[in-house]
């Protein structure tokens, strides 16, 4: 105790000279540097693996991306002022992840809204593109599997679950795409697609950054277990059997007054003229 | 239909009795009984061995009366379980993505009756898909019936009632759809709240005199459940034993051919061929409605979930029957008049609140104004060829067309996602085809029917083309005509000359008032337009010389066939 109290002195009589401070600078430096190494050395490749994904996204973004929406995002204009491609520097890797992923982007021509089709690129390539388009400013990230996964849930849970995604998905979805996420139209050719058979992710993901004509329904709109019980709803109706038989597309009332006329008058008319046809016993003498 | 045919109908002539086969002797003490009580045998004589005339399109009432004593009977299958409440319950059946959520009495009866009752699904599809079917039916019936000239003197009357089956059938499917109380249906309830709401000065006290206060209160489904399973049934059931006493009474049309006058019916009787051939059709419309309740689903109100004010869904459309008013709503502008702090909502008004009732009044004036200007008081128990009254089939046609785009206007938005097209162009189109398309329809259509005329008349006159190409001595070719057969000329010929209007100056000279003059006048005009152009049948000289001529025709047709291709030689000049 003493011999340590004697260089504890020894070194405090040091603690004002002219070097003192930068020693403690050095001492903390190499302190936070090496404990940062010993215990984050993973985190450093990742860094180096997501400067070079953020690398590799910019080469393809310039190949597929760059002529609509700008060589670094910026979007561009056309001659009469308008949007030609929107800038992307706070979109965040959800909306890539969504776009992309689900085909929409890159369209195949200017158009009033972009449909769904066979998406272009593969999985490392969208996920390249969603880092770059990420690191160009803030914006959602593309979220965890447990946000949307109903996995691993017990029965009673799901069920309270998909009664509550329900009365969401009536307050807020059908609105635009239908009881039965068959899909609804837009003012100027715009419209809600199917959404019916979609990933979940892909869903969580539209409701996060609301592509298209889409409104985007924040996690202060719709919390996240609120979206997770949207995306339960309809995975229950992807699975629950047609009760009343052959749904007819989902449409509502229209498919089903063609099918009364079609199929119901139509046979109905069709037997008619069968009946009129035969008369009292003159086809067994006929046929 | 030939008299070969007829003669296995009955094995008496009416000279001698016809004998009852042997083993029926306890039916016929029962029948017995029952006449010697009821007095059945009177009434039933005449009545058992009524004619009716057969044709398909005669029929088509038929599906009408059929599918209304489906919709009877699976209606009070669904009255055994339906509450007709709007008291709040907390839904706990079967039906899991709903289980736990607050709804009204109607809409829990309704999920428990699509859930919980055994057929009680099968038994509301077939419902609802028998109440389309039924209106689908009255409207061809009311078209076949329009395109034939049956609803001529002394038929008018039932004329008006085929029309307020037709009303009071929309307004019973309106009812019925409305009270399960889901939210497609609340949609049109709310809709049908801001009609009443836009009528000036009555809407609010119309609308809140309907619904026992402010939209939706507690009482509207109750309600309707009244108007749809006693007050409205009734008066179809009513109005449709007077459509039929009527039918009864007046006789059935028939089409004209040999031996068929206005005087007669020919056709089959009542017992056994209608009573069989009506039964059986019964049996097929009961199959068709199971067939369709079994194989599509109607209305999947578990899908929609119970009503709610703050809630929508697209694609919601009325039944197919309120299309045509919704579509007229959709495509009309923003219309509306601001005085003196009143708002008049032409935009509502127009499509809804005069549009319907307008056309219901021109369907039931359709039959008076038509003789009120042919001036023909006659009546008429032969059918007319559509083609025979170009006029009048025109301006069916101008009117269906009318229903027709209104109707796909109802539709708008379902186009729009299924043919990719831009909503906002759908509506614009529509906009000008609801006004040029029933035009340029009843112009198409007057021509066409005139051309028919014109090949009936070239039919007649110059016979049928046989098929038989015949070249003559000089290489040319040419399509042998023959003469038809002499039943397809009669069913042909037989019809009316349209009579001639009157000129000004007999009208003149007639020694009227004033004012009636104008409507005399007026009365010419219109006659004039509605038989312009219209081909007459030829007379009986011109029929005769074309017999002549076919004749002649036929000869030398069998002369040359005798002949032989090439037997004749070349020709000497």
């Amino acid at each position: 105790m003493r011999l340590l109290n004697r260089s504890a002195g020894r070194l405090s009589r040091h603690r004002r000279g002219p070097i003192a401070g930068l020693m403690v600078l050095v001492c903390g430096l190499l302190l936070t540097g090496g404990l940062y190494a010993a215990f984050a050395p993973a985190q450093a490749d990742s860094t180096q693996g997501q400067e070079e994904l953020v690398k590799e996204g910019r080469e393809l973004f310039l190949v597929g991306c760059a002529f609509c929406h700008g060589q670094n995002g910026e979007g561009v204009l056309t001659q009469g002022g308008t949007q030609y491609g929107p800038a992307l520097t706070d979109v965040g890797e959800a909306a890539v992840d969504f776009q992309v992923g689900t085909g929409r982007m890159p369209m195949a021509q200017p158009g009033v809204q972009a449909p769904r089709k066979e998406v272009t690129y593969d999985k490392d390539e969208i996920a390249a593109l969603a880092a770059y388009v990420g690191s160009l400013g803030t914006g959602p990230e593309i979220p965890d599997t447990e946000l949307y996964s109903t996995e691993g849930m017990s029965d009673k849970q799901l069920e309270e679950l998909v009664v509550r995604g329900g009365q969401i998905f009536l307050a807020n979805c059908t609105a635009c795409h239908n009881f039965e996420g068959s899909g609804g139209a837009m003012p100027r050719g715009g419209f809600a697609p199917k959404i019916r058979g979609v990933d979940s992710k892909h869903i969580y993901e539209a409701m996060l950054t609301g592509p298209q004509s889409m409104d985007t329904f924040s996690d202060g709109n719709i919390p996240p277990e609120d979206k997770k019980a949207v995306i339960a709803y309809l995975e229950t109706l992807d699975k629950a059997p047609s009760y009343g038989g052959l749904t007819l597309g989902g449409l509502g009332p229209v498919s089903e007054g063609i099918i009364a006329w079609l199929v119901g008058i139509g046979s109905l008319v069709g037997f008619a003229v069968w009946i009129a046809a035969h008369t009292t016993r003159s086809s067994k003498q006929k046929g | 239909m030939t008299v070969g045919d007829m003669s296995k109908v009955a094995k008496t002539n009416g000279t001698e009795p016809a004998t009852a086969p042997k083993g029926a002797k306890a039916a016929g003490a029962i029948a017995n009984w029952a006449d010697e009580r009821l007095g059945l045998g009177t009434a039933m004589k005449k009545n058992l061995r009524k004619v009716f005339p057969d044709h398909w399109s005669f029929m088509l009432g038929e599906i009408a009366l059929w599918s209304f004593v489906v919709l009877l009977l699976t209606g009070v299958f669904l009255t055994l379980w339906f509450d007709p409440s709007m008291t709040e319950v907390q839904y706990n059946g079967s039906y899991d993505p709903l289980r736990g959520v607050h709804m009204s009495s109607a809409m829990a009866s309704t999920l428990d009756i699509s859930f919980d009752v055994r057929g009680g699904l099968l038994m509301r599809q077939m419902h609802h898909w028998a109440a389309m079917i039924f209106i689908a039916s009255m409207m061809i019936h009311m078209l076949r019936v329009y395109l034939t000239g049956a609803f001529r003197k002394p038929r008018e009357l039932n004329w008006v009632i085929g029309c307020l089956l037709l009303l009071l059938g929309t307004i019973e499917g309106f009812t019925g759809y409305s009270l399960p109380d889901d939210l497609l249906s609340g949609t049109g309830v709310r809709a049908a709240d801001g009609f009443m709401k836009a009528s000036p000065v009555v809407g609010s006290y119309m609308s809140f005199f309907l619904f026992g206060g402010e939209f939706p209160g507690d009482s509207i489904i109750p309600r309707f459940y009244a108007m749809h399973i006693l007050l409205i049934p009734g008066i179809l059931l009513g109005l449709v034993a007077a459509h039929m006493l009527l039918l009864v009474y007046h006789k059935h049309t028939q089409w004209a051919g040999p031996g068929r006058t206005e005087e007669n019916v020919v056709g089959y009787p009542m017992l056994p061929v209608y009573a069989a051939k009506a039964g059986g059709f019964f049996f097929i419309v009961f199959g068709v409605i199971t067939l369709l309740g079994g194989l599509f689903s109607l209305n999947p109100v578990w899908k929609f979930g119970p009503y709610d004010p703050s809630k929508v869904t697209a694609g919601s459309q009325p039944d197919w029957y309120m299309g045509w008013p919704d579509g007229l709503l959709r495509i009309i502008p923003a219309w509306e008049t601001h005085i003196w702090g009143v708002t008049l909502s032409w935009n509502v008004m127009l499509p809804i609140l005069v549009m319907p009732p307008l056309m219901l009044m021109i369907l039931i004036a359709l039959p008076f104004l038509e003789a009120w200007i042919t001036g023909d008081k006659r009546e008429h128990h032969l059918l007319q060829r559509p083609r025979n009254a170009p006029t009048r089939t025109a301006i069916m046609v101008a009117l269906m067309t009318f229903y027709g785009l209104s109707w796909a206007a109802g539709g708008n938005d379902i186009i729009a996602i299924k043919m990719h097209l831009s909503i906002n162009q759908i509506t614009y189109f529509m906009r000008a085809a609801v006004f040029i398309g029933p035009v340029i329809a009843f112009l198409i259509t007057k021509r066409w029917c005139i051309s028919l005329q014109r090949h009936d008349e070239g039919k007649l006159l110059h016979g049928y083309e046989s098929g038989v190409l015949v070249r003559s001595p000089e290489g040319g070719y040419a399509e042998k005509h023959l003469p038809l057969p002499e039943g397809e000329a009669y069913r042909l010929s037989a019809r009316d000359i349209d009579p001639t209007p009157e000129t000004v100056e007999e009208i003149e000279s007639s020694g009227l008032a004033g004012r009636q003059v104008k409507l005399r006048r007026l009365r010419a005009k219109l006659a004039a337009v509605f038989f312009a152009d219209n081909v007459q049948k030829p007379t009986a000289e011109e029929l005769h010389d074309a017999q002549h001529h076919a004749e002649h025709e036929l000869h030398e047709l069998e002369a040359q066939i005798a002949a032989g291709p090439n037997k004749h030689g070349p020709a000497d000049h």
